[in-house]
């Protein structure tokens, strides 16, 4: 490749990167003019919040109780160390709460939840079917994407706060299971270290976590290209884009979150 | 063709259109006008922008430069709620149905009802939509998902979800492609029935002849971007033109 195509090829890439990062802008601030215009289609939302719940509940429960049941078992040993595994239940929970249970959830909603909605509103655009409810004058935007962006951001919180229940169901029976705590003693040292801007910043990446499944989900459906390859496109880059930012938005409410707990 | 219900009033009136993608230049320079109460076939080889055209025309794509008139307005010149006004005139029947697939057919047909028309029953809805669908023969599939139906059977909800808004003007995208010849002249002769019943104007958009002589009452040959040919079914085919020809030796089997 002579330098002359290589700046061809790099310069289009570039300017595709770019495009794509305006295009989501655009998208991200029609969801919010949409979003208080008009009539709700609240049908379609609590559809689509049952949709989400009931879809990740069995595999969010899975992953939550077995994360915290081998967090838990993995600890122990360094704890012991130190003479400190009645340390255990406040640490695990300490864990669980802060980090892993908005994580687990928010990893598990991206591949089932983000590609569902990708590879559903992909094959809508691709079968004309979003085409169709334009021409009869109902906003697809805000039927097919306020509906799922709403409906994720609030169901992924609930989901979170599921994973965390589970997950310190979890440590417990590892807890109780070798150390013999009682069910009361385990959530009492659990408890003790939670503060109210633990809860409130999982919460608050919970929210950001499902709003970023939802938005990069329809985002990709919306303006998936046509053919059924860019069904899969859109599934699979919604996965993989959400899981990137979820990460970015981590790191950044972590740092915030911080800066409020000296 | 029997030519009812037309008058010389337009409804559509295109004047000198172009439209690219790119590099590809797929309209350039059309003009078309369709009359009140009348049915225009647009035939062409694939590829060749008839698609384009009717989106123009339902306002999904917007022209790089020309007139498109629709029922008074310029299409590219309204704003949204003028643009849903003008749509809500316009039935489109898409080439691949464009049915919901999460929805049964009831649903299909409810949901433009319902959310262009205010303070309407229960009762209303549903005799509305038990009316088209018998309009279109397919009463007993009201319960039933898309996935179930069969092409023609798509094509008819399809259409029947258009006529629920009793629209003046309908726009056909390929109505018989991938479908059995008993199907098609079942198509066309429904073609037929919403002009003379629901008093449409229509573009039909085919490449199937049999279609064109039996459902318009002018046909339109787009070739290159542009018109070649418009007139009635006859008066289009007698020529020497070699590529109109040999879409009609293809298609007769000669």
């Amino acid at each position: 490749m002579s330098d002359n195509q290589k700046e061809k090829v790099y310069t289009k890439g570039l300017d595709s990167a770019l495009l794509a990062v305006y295009n989501g802008y655009v998208f991200f601030l029609r969801f919010f003019r949409e979003a208080f215009r008009g009539r709700m289609e609240l049908q379609e939302l609590i559809k689509q919040c049952y949709a989400i719940g009931n879809k990740s509940l069995l595999l969010i429960g899975l992953t939550g109780f077995i994360t915290g049941m081998v967090f838990t078992k993995q600890s122990r040993p360094s704890l012991a160390e130190f003479g400190a595994v009645s340390w255990l239940p406040s640490l695990v929970a300490i864990a669980i709460v802060r980090a892993l249970a908005a994580l687990v959830t928010a990893l598990i909603s991206a591949g089932k939840v983000g590609s569902s909605i990708g590879a559903e509103l992909g094959s809508m655009r691709v079968t004309e079917q979003i085409d169709a409810m334009e021409v009869s004058a109902v906003n697809p935007f805000k039927f097919l994407v306020v509906t799922r962006v709403l409906a994720s951001t609030i169901t992924i919180p609930i989901l979170m706060f599921y994973c965390t229940a589970v997950a310190l169901l979890g440590a417990y029976l590892n807890v109780t299971l070798n150390e013999g705590t009682s069910f009361i003693s385990f959530f009492e040292n659990a408890f003790e270290q939670i503060t109210f801007l633990d809860v409130g910043t999982s919460l608050a990446k919970a929210v950001a976590y499902g709003f970023t499944i939802g938005i990069v989900g329809c985002y990709q459906g919306y303006n998936a290209s046509k053919g059924t390859e860019g069904v899969g496109k859109a599934a699979n880059s919604a996965v993989v884009i959400s899981m990137f930012l979820i990460f970015i938005e981590e790191v950044i409410i972590v740092q915030v979150s911080n800066y409020f707990r000296i | 063709m029997e030519q009812t219900n037309q008058t010389e009033e337009p409804v559509i009136e295109i004047r000198d259109l172009y439209k690219s993608f790119g590099d590809l230049h797929v309209l350039q320079g059309v003009n078309l006008q369709v009359d009140k109460g009348e049915n225009v076939v647009v035939l062409g080889r694939s590829g060749t922008g008839k698609s384009v055209l009717i989106k123009i025309i339902v306002g999904l794509l917007r022209q790089d430069s020309g007139m498109c008139n629709v029922l008074g307005r310029e299409v590219s010149e309204l704003n949204e709620k003028e643009l849903n006004d003008i749509r809500l005139k316009i039935g489109f029947s898409f080439q691949n149905s464009a049915l919901y697939d999460s929805m049964t057919v009831r649903e299909n047909l409810e949901f433009p009802l319902v959310r262009n028309t205010k303070n309407l029953s229960r009762a209303d809805i549903n005799e509305q939509v038990e009316f088209v669908l018998d309009a279109v023969g397919l009463l007993q599939t009201i319960n039933q998902v898309p996935s179930e139906l069969s092409g023609g059977q798509r094509k008819r909800i399809g259409i029947a979800r258009t006529l629920i808004l009793k629209p003046e003007i309908m726009l056909y995208d390929e109505p018989t492609a991938g479908l059995d010849p008993i199907t098609c002249l079942e198509i066309n002769q429904l073609i037929n029935e919403v002009k003379e019943k629901y008093h449409t104007s229509s573009i039909i958009i085919t490449h199937d002849l049999t279609c064109a002589r039996e459902t318009g009452d002018r046909i339109a040959m787009l070739l290159d971007g542009k018109f070649l040919k418009q007139g009635t079914f006859e008066e289009v085919f007698n020529t020497d033109e070699e590529r109109i020809k040999s879409f009609y030796d293809y298609n007769f089997i000669q």
